[in-house]
């Protein structure tokens, strides 16, 4: 299918990455709890014991299956936590070789759907599958309708899915092979017209389909709309095409592999290149990568990505870490400022019309304070979906679940509406929103 | 500039929590924003934003009123002279014209600002929130929709009414129902009608004029054609008010258009609103659709009265039509308060057509409301969140009809 979308909005940003790589590793590794939301911890080790890549760290409170493994080999040097004892990070302390837990190799041709479940969620891949409704990780009791895999991402600087995946195709295939196992609907696969799908193009046993338009026609919410809309009672799993060779590996080597390429992009960073490194790495060799002092570090990209420190973690999600320049000057009558440099989907500013495709160094400015809604149809623009984001983003507001349920609250996630929060005159947190939005849901509805 | 960010940054513990006037927070981030937009950075959400504020979309509106503002100083000093015989010839007498505009104009724009300004302060210090700056527009809509002889204490009193019934009580910026701007004109529309319309306000010091001159007016195009209602068409009466909409009339469609016309400060010249409205559309803070659909009710309402023609105001040229009275400035200034038209895109269309349907209707039908394009974005204002409740509620059962079509 060829779905085209109008409405979106390509923000041009400084510091695309290139296509070279370098290794990145650091002295510690961790898996964060807060990276899979919605899921209460309970721990499986302790600190001082022995772990390999795959060994469970902890799971699912309310699913003791669903397991969450250590990426690395070592010794758990450390289960932190917060206010309340909330476990923040589960620290391992890395082996010089990584070795690897032995789940056994098979071909998931020829098993079934619970024994892919079973490896996948015993190995700690299955996280990595999210779903809609509620952009959580999948229930492994639900039956979805159709599987889809984001096969590009469309946010700025975003990772080129050809150069990070060059390699990986028997791996994408065994995974292709165990998903489709897991829905009696298709597997559906999206690509961009204009973006090099690589080998992506390869994988066999998938219904493709080339979309072709500005951000968010990547995001999974958006390209759903056209093939499958999740309707009350409706459930679609996602998975980002950059997961697919570990999870392809649980089968093909019988191993947790979270080995992948990392986008090392933005304005900050001085030389933009992807780094070779394994998620849950310590961001501590980040610091030699940006310019300034005054860098803000995103584990994800610029516009739904997780602020960290260089002593945090790369999340479990993000296969792109985005470096800006932390914006905190204050700007002299900012507001008859003609602008001559500035970003901004508004035509208020000359560089909209002067130098509109000029890619630029945006800082992390806010540019005003929070408002009320007061300007109307900006949202519209780059929300491609047909739903009212205003009037759904007031129903979440007032908690009004039916209005929520009828305004089409089942079909979004938070990305969605990062775009609406970046254009925003008001500079309402819509992403924050739509999540609280969400969870009233999930509790509502269980 | 650095040294006023030094005073801004000094003064600030003074004004947070815990000192010596924290009470005043409100008026002190009010000024301080003013000058600079603060330094913010994101906290959540998205890292990156747009550099666009509202006070930049406010202020944009305030630019896109300067062309109004001006011609309409400049035109009550035209007026005033050409009433006295004075600089009939319109580029005589520039700078006594200026100067006269500016001293009957410039007070009602002080005393606007300066209430309405007030009574927002006074409201953030008791809600202990923030300045919103909704009141930056309206605070020059008030006096531009204003006949010039409006006495100061009514325009107080109408900026005090339309800020706290019209917005506060909603809950400030962003949720008022009614246009605030239009809601002062209205309050003082009905609570003080012989200021507001008739034939001795609209042209300044109109009572001396009448003294010293005989056989003026001081009417305005509405008011004239008002009177042509109910009385034969061909009578001589009629036809000496029509002649006055010919070619060489007072109210010639030229003079309609550049506004050397008697009427609301900043409504009487088409093309200062258009000025502004490009400005608008140019920069995308005005809707355009709400503009194009007005504008096609009011010219669609016009064809039909010109096509019934049962009296002379019947029969003015559609076009004409639009360019007296308030009609162009209500349709680029008042009706495209985004807070108070429809939200939805779908919605500004029927919303805009029909205020300016029914403007053209109520002007026609009820002389006694010369202005109905108040009466109609007013009740448009109203209308408003009906017209979106449709809109969006077929987006609704399209979702449950998909709904039904999958499980069945």
């Amino acid at each position: 299918m060829n779905i085209k979308i109008k409405k979106g909005l390509d923000i041009k940003l400084l510091g695309e990455a290139k296509s070279e790589m370098v290794d990145f590793k650091s002295d510690t590794y961790a898996v964060k709890p807060s990276d899979f939301h919605s899921v209460t911890p309970k721990m499986e080790v302790k600190a001082g014991e022995e772990v390999k890549a795959g060994s469970p760290l902890f799971h699912d409170k309310y699913d003791a299956n669903l397991k969450f493994c250590s990426p690395v080999s070592g010794e758990v040097a450390e289960v932190r936590r917060g206010e309340k004892r909330k476990i923040l990070e589960v620290i391992i302390l890395a082996d010089k070789e990584t070795s690897y837990l032995d789940f056994g190799k098979a071909d998931p041709k020829t098993l079934d759907a619970n024994a892919i479940k079973e490896k996948l969620m015993g190995s700690g891949a299955w996280a990595s599958i999210k779903k809609r409704p509620y952009d959580v990780i999948a229930k492994p009791s639900e039956n979805p309708r159709s599987i889809l895999i984001t096969g590009f991402d469309s946010a700025p600087l975003a990772p080129d899915y050809a150069f990070a995946l060059k390699g990986q195709l028997n791996h994408m295939q065994a995974a292709v092979d165990a998903l489709a196992k897991l829905t009696e609907g298709k597997v559906h696969l999206s690509l961009h017209s204009k973006k090099d799908a690589g080998e992506l193009d390869q994988l066999k046993g998938i219904e493709k389909h080339t979309v072709n338009g500005p951000h968010p026609s990547g995001n999974a919410g958006v390209i759903l709309q056209h093939i499958n809309p999740v309707n009350k009672g409706e459930v679609v799993w996602v998975v980002s095409a950059l997961d697919l060779p570990m999870l392809g590996k649980v089968f093909t080597e019988g191993k947790y592999d979270q080995e992948r390429l990392v986008a090392s992009t933005g304005p900050e960073a001085k030389a933009p290149k992807y780094l070779k490194l394994i998620a849950g790495v310590q961001l501590k060799g980040l610091e030699q990568e940006t310019n300034d002092s005054e860098t803000r570090y995103v584990s994800g990209n610029s516009l739904t990505g997780e602020q960290v420190s260089t002593d945090s973690y790369l999340g479990y999600y993000h296969h792109q870490i985005s470096l800006l320049k932390e914006g905190k000057e204050k700007e002299f009558f900012g507001w008859i400022d003609p602008g001559l440099s500035k970003f901004s989907a508004s035509k208020s500013f000359l560089s909209t019309w002067l130098s509109p495709n000029k890619a630029r160094n945006i800082d992390t400015h806010q540019h005003g304070e929070e408002r009320a809604f007061v300007v109307t149809g900006q949202y519209d623009k780059v929300f491609p979906m047909d739903i009212f984001p205003v009037q759904l983003l007031k129903a979440i507001l007032v908690e009004d679940i039916e209005l929520m349920e009828n305004l089409g609250i089942y079909e979004v996630a938070p990305e969605d509406f990062a775009l609406c929060e970046v254009v925003c005159t008001s500079k309402i947190n819509s992403q924050e929103i739509v999540r609280n939005g969400l969870d009233l849901m999930i509790q509502e509805m269980s | 500039m650095k040294f006023l960010k030094d005073i801004v940054e000094k003064l600030e513990p003074q004004f947070e929590k815990g000192g010596k006037f924290e009470k005043l927070w409100p008026l002190f981030d009010g000024f301080a924003t003013f000058l600079f937009v603060p330094g913010h950075a994101t906290n959540k959400g998205s890292h990156i934003r747009d550099s666009i504020d509202l006070k930049r979309t406010m202020v944009l509106v305030i630019l896109a009123l300067v062309p109004c503002l001006l011609f309409g100083i400049w035109n009550t000093g035209h007026q005033y002279y050409a009433a006295l015989g004075q600089y009939t010839a319109l580029g005589d007498g520039f700078l006594e014209k200026i100067m006269f505009g500016s001293w009957k104009v410039l007070p009602l724009v002080v005393v606007s600002y300066a209430v309405g300004l007030g009574v927002e302060f006074l409201f953030c210090i008791i809600k202990r929130h923030s300045i919103q700056e909704g009141f930056l527009v309206s605070g020059m809509l008030i006096p531009l929709c204003m006949p010039v002889d409006v006495p100061l204490w009514m325009v107080a009193i109408a900026t005090i009414f339309a800020v706290v019934i019209g917005k506060e009580v909603f809950g400030g910026t962003g949720m008022n129902i009614l246009n605030p701007a239009l809601t002062a004109r209205a309050f003082l529309f009905f609570a003080y009608p012989t200021k507001m319309s008739g034939n001795s306000v609209w042209i300044a010091n109109s009572g001396e004029i009448s003294q010293q001159v005989d056989g003026f007016t001081g009417a305005t195009a509405l008011g004239d054609l008002a009177s042509t209602v109910g009385v034969d068409k061909g009578s001589d009466a009629v036809a000496g008010v029509m002649t006055q909409f010919g070619s060489e009339g007072t109210y010639s469609m030229m003079n309609s258009f550049l506004g050397f016309i008697p009427g609301s400060i900043g409504e009487t010249s088409a093309l200062a609103c258009l000025l502004g409205a490009a400005l608008l559309i140019f920069t995308g803070i005005g809707s355009w659709k709400i503009m194009l659909s007005m504008l096609i009710g009011g010219l669609s309402m016009g064809w039909i009265f010109n096509l019934a023609g049962s009296n002379a105001f019947m029969d003015v040229n559609p076009v004409h039509q639009l360019l007296i009275g308030g009609f162009m400035f209500g349709m680029v200034f008042m009706a495209t308060d985004p807070v108070s038209a429809a939200q939805t895109e779908t919605g500004k269309w029927i919303y805009g057509f029909f205020a300016g349907f029914l403007g053209i209707m109520i002007r026609v039908f009820n002389p006694a409301y010369p202005e109905g394009i108040m009466m109609a974005i007013l009740f448009m204002n109203v209308m408003a969140p009906l017209i979106d409740h449709y809109v969006i509620q077929s987006n609704i059962s399209r979702r449950q009809k998909r709904l039904i079509a999958q499980t069945a």
